[in-house]
């Protein structure tokens, strides 16, 4: 596999406030990997670094082997860029505004069947104004692959959405992962990262304090796990054994039987409390 | 979808990316039917000039002293000049201060398009949206108030310049001024409010016998003295030069004024424009 990201000692400030604080990130072509983090935390500044919207005060920056700052047309190209809420043009139907940005690229998808992946066929008249948020939210999405980009950026894409629309969504996005399209992710909800990546960082104070799969994030497949029945409840490296005995003590099935490890929202909020 | 991973390997380094003027007709497409979209913005672009001119033309009638040009005829030239600035201006600023608020702008910087596409867009479609306005205006100055259209070639050619540079110089100073608003709630009081003492100080009410020196230097800075003298030159013809400050069209001046705002419009957009909105940093 090659990198479709290889950042190095990344900084950016604003003023006196150190926003990204010395950041290394290697993301692999074909990854689908998570950016989580408190607001204000650089996650957002460091995206923006990578899809070459922001400048950086210093630091190795390589995306598809170019440097964003430095960055042309044809770089432009091979990236696709979705933005937290635009409200853009909104007296556009579906069509025309897929037809339109598909004359951009050299090879853009068919803007039809583009709109039949992402469910939209039955609004592909509609003007946007006139869509749901998680419409409109689909829209954002084929915009940011019409271009068939080798890479995408989504920038906390379901802020907002009913669960059932956030589970369509992330469907959506498999699906382009499947294709083989590295998808970088930021957002706010775990279970979201938890569903959809490979690989989860996570930045806090402009600096990554973790990095794994979600299921060993912070050493959570190895943290002791809470096994509570009905008038108890006990912290263990061996549930199991516990399970065993409370089931010879209670003679059979145990009331109230419940065995924990630490969310991924228990270990994500202590890795951004602690002070660095 | 069946694609596999190879379909989805760079191709784009072999293949050309569409030329930038082609994305600019295609964003003016695009520009043109939003435009015609938004009512509010049709409104007020087009209907500004037209009901001032019907308004004008039939409160103040009679001809000029020793002329024998009407008052209305001398709107219709003045007002067919403040439609112009109007579309490119004040659409503009207004417009693109939108744009930058609501995202357009960003989002197309995330693209292939080239920047230039973009502003080719805005002034191709200034300048179909400002060529109704004046095919309307001249309709209602010909119906209603007789002014009489050129009926030669260079008088048309005349006009065709004074237009195309005119609508350039607005356009490009619509778009450098869409940076001055803070956001595109303020954008209208912050664009509108010079445009307006433009108007006035520019000959398109008042005409310059009747102003002040001092007024008339200040107003010889901006393009639409200028350009309203351009178009006083094609339809009230030469009865009408005794009405001048010098008594002459000056379209020599007029040309190389409006060129200039052009020149200074387009590096005053290239130094100066935002593609991103203020809080966006």
């Amino acid at each position: 596999m090659t990198q479709a990201i290889h950042v190095r000692g990344l900084t950016k400030r604003y003023g006196d406030v150190p926003a990204v604080a010395g950041l290394d990130l290697d993301i692999q072509q074909g990854e689908v990997f998570a950016i989580l983090g408190p607001n204000g935390a650089g996650k957002s500044t460091t995206v923006e670094i990578l899809e070459g919207y922001r400048s950086r005060d210093s630091g190795e920056v390589s995306v598809l082997g170019t440097d964003p700052a430095r960055a042309d047309r044809h770089w432009r190209s091979r990236i696709g860029i979705v933005l937290q809420t635009a409200t853009d043009a909104a007296e556009l139907s579906v069509r025309e505004t897929l037809r339109h940005f598909a004359k951009y690229y050299a090879d853009p998808r068919d803007p039809e069947e583009l709109i039949a992946k992402v469910g939209l066929t039955e609004s592909a008249g509609k003007r946007i104004r006139q869509l749901s948020g998680g419409q409109r939210r689909r829209v954002d999405v084929a915009l940011g692959v019409i271009g068939r980009p080798e890479l995408l950026f989504l920038d906390e894409p379901t802020t907002g959405f009913d669960p059932e629309a956030r589970r369509q969504f992330w469907e959506l996005i498999e699906g382009l992962a499947d294709d083989g399209t590295t998808i970088v992710l930021t957002t706010h909800y775990l279970e979201e990262a938890e569903s959809l990546a490979g690989r989860v960082a996570v930045i806090a104070r402009g600096q990554m304090v973790a990095l794994g799969d979600p299921a060993n994030l912070g050493g959570r497949a190895t943290a002791k796990a809470r096994v509570t029945w009905a008038d108890g409840s006990v912290e263990t490296d061996t549930p199991t054994k516990t399970v065993l005995e409370l089931s010879r003590r209670f003679d059979g099935e145990i009331p109230g039987l419940t065995v924990t490890r630490p969310t991924l929202e228990d270990v994500y909020l202590r890795l951004i409390e602690q002070p660095s | 979808m069946t694609e596999t991973v190879a379909a989805v390997t760079p191709t784009a380094a072999a293949v050309p990316l569409p030329s930038t003027l082609r994305l600019g007709l295609a964003r003016a497409a695009v520009e043109i039917k939003v435009f015609f979209r938004e009512k509010d913005a049709v409104i007020f672009t087009f209907s500004f000039p037209i009901i001032l001119l019907v308004l004008f033309g039939s409160i103040f009638s009679g001809s000029l002293e020793g002329t024998g040009i009407t008052v209305s005829q001398l709107y219709t030239a003045g007002l067919i000049g403040a439609g112009v600035m109007g579309a490119g201006f004040q659409s503009l600023g207004i417009g693109i201060a939108g744009d930058r608020d609501d995202g357009t702008l960003k989002r197309l910087a995330g693209t292939p398009m080239p920047r230039a596409a973009y502003f080719i867009g805005k002034v191709a479609s200034v300048l179909v949206i400002a060529f109704l306005e004046v095919l309307i205006l001249l309709v209602i100055g010909v119906l209603m108030y007789d002014l009489t259209l050129p009926r030669d070639v260079p008088t048309w050619a005349t006009f065709a310049w004074v237009f195309v540079l005119g609508v350039s110089a607005a356009a490009l100073l619509g778009i450098a001024a869409s940076s001055l608003p803070r956001s595109a709630k303020s954008a209208a009081a912050v664009i509108s409010m010079p445009f307006v003492v433009l108007q006035f100080i520019s000959g398109v009410f008042i005409p310059f016998t009747e102003m002040p020196p001092w007024v008339i230097n200040v107003a010889s800075f901006f393009p639409l003295k200028w350009m309203c003298q351009g178009f006083r030159s094609v339809f009230l013809g030469d009865a009408g030069a005794a009405l001048e400050t010098t008594g002459s069209y000056e379209l020599g001046r007029v040309a190389l004024v409006l060129g200039a705002w052009v020149v200074g419009g387009l590096i005053l957009c290239m130094t100066t424009f935002r593609w991103k909105s203020r809080r966006d940093g």
